[in-house]
């Protein structure tokens, strides 16, 4: 009985965090077609319910009502998993995500450990997709996915080192609450910078949405794929999203802080500045992917190699013989 | 490369300059139309969905002379007529395969009493193939349903031709 009591609470507590997380996903797909549109002039989803706020909802239904098509030639267990797969990886990250002092599902130490460990199994959900499909253009699409992600972690895995540096602590509450101050945005600047870029690779976002590129891979490695199956490698890859916006918002701008120590930004709900800055960041997202256009291959790798990887190790270096040199190394 | 451009690159001018541009344009008014709600504006000659004309006194006007049958192009055109207890010749069918036709307007210019026209009416998409063979009853009720309209494009077009 006492466990089923705590089983219970804790299932009430997962559903207090997934369900938000569900409906956002559902909200920002419409707001992400929606500032794309605006950009190009066009009105975007409009219809279905105030402003087409429900797109999303119409959408869905659609997709569990249309056939999922299984390739004969597949490996149908594997086809399957992939967008299982995929999206509970987007969405069990959320656990460590704190949304004010007291509001977070596992208040763990490794948490930056723990996010940065289930977006590089990402990367399985997609390969698998991709391999599964037993076709020429989910494959190349998996292949190039899998060559960006794992690239691309490199850096944001240096660039959260030079944030751990001014830490000294992995937990994602310690990390916030070391920015009282200030928020990392403003002394770590180019590291948000390129934080923010690696993120967009990371994510398939354009101008890196290389895995999906049209014109030379159908949709790459989603190609095969129909229906609710379909569906949920979109939910899965909007939830990442979000999720890298909630990072980024987490590690520079100061997660649930208010911006300035005033009563007034006081009586706003902790939750509600996270909240801001993650549509902040998503907004940016989406206007990049209304103004770019997609990098080649080769200068994806160069940028991810040649570029960001140099400069953020300098960075950890000129970060840590700053912190050395003034005597500010975190004591833990 | 120079310092200039060495300089643009590192700071993302261009980028930051094209994101300056899109939130510009963000506020700007829309060039499309709301469609189901607003549509554009049709010319009076806009060849749509075809209609059969009566005379005021409700006698149709077609005379089964044939020359839209011979003129069309795509061949949709399906015309039989018998000589009615008056004398007049009148059609006893008269068929459109709206799959077959082009939207061309040679019915509609061929034929002498403006009986077979087109009018502005191009939502008429239907589930079922079969619902888009057209017959001389759903073309008659058309032009019932268009009268107004019709007479009107063709009197606005009528010093052009």
């Amino acid at each position: 009985m006492e466990y089923l009591i705590l089983l219970f609470s804790e299932i009430y507590k997962i559903l207090y965090v997934l369900i938000p997380v569900l409906v956002s996903v559902a909200m920002i797909v419409w707001l992400d077609r929606r500032i794309w549109a605006f950009v190009q002039k066009r009105r975007g989803p409009n219809v279905v319910g105030p402003f087409g706020l429900f797109q999303t909802l119409a959408d869905a239904l659609k997709y569990i009502f249309k056939e999922i098509i299984i390739p004969a030639s597949s490996n149908k267990i594997i086809f399957i998993l992939a967008p299982i797969v995929t999206m509970t990886l987007a969405l069990i990250a959320w656990a460590v995500i704190p949304f004010s002092e007291d509001y977070v599902l596992a208040d763990i130490n490794v948490g930056i450990l723990y996010i940065f460990a289930i977006s590089s199994l990402g990367v399985y959900g997609i390969i698998m997709g991709g391999w599964a499909s037993n076709s020429k253009y989910p494959f190349l699409g998996s292949i190039r996915s899998a060559a960006q992600m794992v690239s691309y972690e490199v850096s944001i895995g240096v660039i959260i080192i030079n944030v751990l540096l001014c830490v000294g602590s992995l937990n994602l509450s310690d990390i916030v609450l070391a920015q009282e101050k200030i928020w990392f945005v403003i002394p770590l600047f180019p590291m948000f910078v390129i934080f923010f870029i690696s993120s967009l690779a990371e994510t398939n976002r354009p101008p890196f949405d290389l895995p999906e590129a049209e014109a030379e891979l159908v949709a790459g490695y989603q190609t095969e794929y129909s229906g609710m199956m379909y569906a949920m490698f979109w939910l899965g890859e909007y939830a990442n999203i979000l999720l890298m916006c909630a990072l980024g918002s987490i590690l520079f701008l100061g997660g649930w802080l208010a911006p300035i120590d005033t009563p007034l930004f006081e009586m706003v709900p902790p939750p509600v500045w996270l909240i801001f800055k993650i549509l902040f960041l998503f907004v940016l997202f989406a206007l990049i992917k209304a103004i770019v256009p997609r990098y080649r291959y080769d200068q994806l790798m160069r940028l991810g190699w040649k570029v960001f990887l140099p400069f953020s190790l300098i960075w950890v270096v000129l970060t840590s013989g700053y912190l050395l040199y003034f005597d500010l190394l975190p004591v833990y | 490369m120079n310092i200039f451009r060495i300089f643009k690159t590192v700071f993302l001018i261009d980028f930051l300059t094209g994101l300056l541009i899109a939130v510009k344009e963000l506020f700007k008014p829309k060039k499309t139309l709301n469609y189901p709600f607003e549509k554009g504006k049709i010319s009076p000659r806009y060849r749509g969905e075809h209609a059969l004309r009566r005379y005021p006194n409700g006698e149709e006007r077609c005379i089964a002379c044939k020359l839209c049958e011979a003129v069309c192009p795509a061949q949709a055109i399906t015309i039989e007529s018998t000589a009615r207890e008056d004398g007049s010749r009148k059609t006893t069918r008269y068929d459109i395969d709206m799959l077959k036709c082009i939207y061309c307007g040679l019915c509609e210019e061929s034929c002498p009493v403006d009986a077979i026209v087109q009018g502005p009416n191009f939502e008429f998409a239907t589930h079922t193939r079969e619902e888009l063979y057209y017959n001389k009853e759903k073309l008659l009720e058309n032009g019932d349903r268009w009268e107004n309209v019709l007479a009107a494009n063709i009197k606005a077009d009528n010093p052009y031709r």
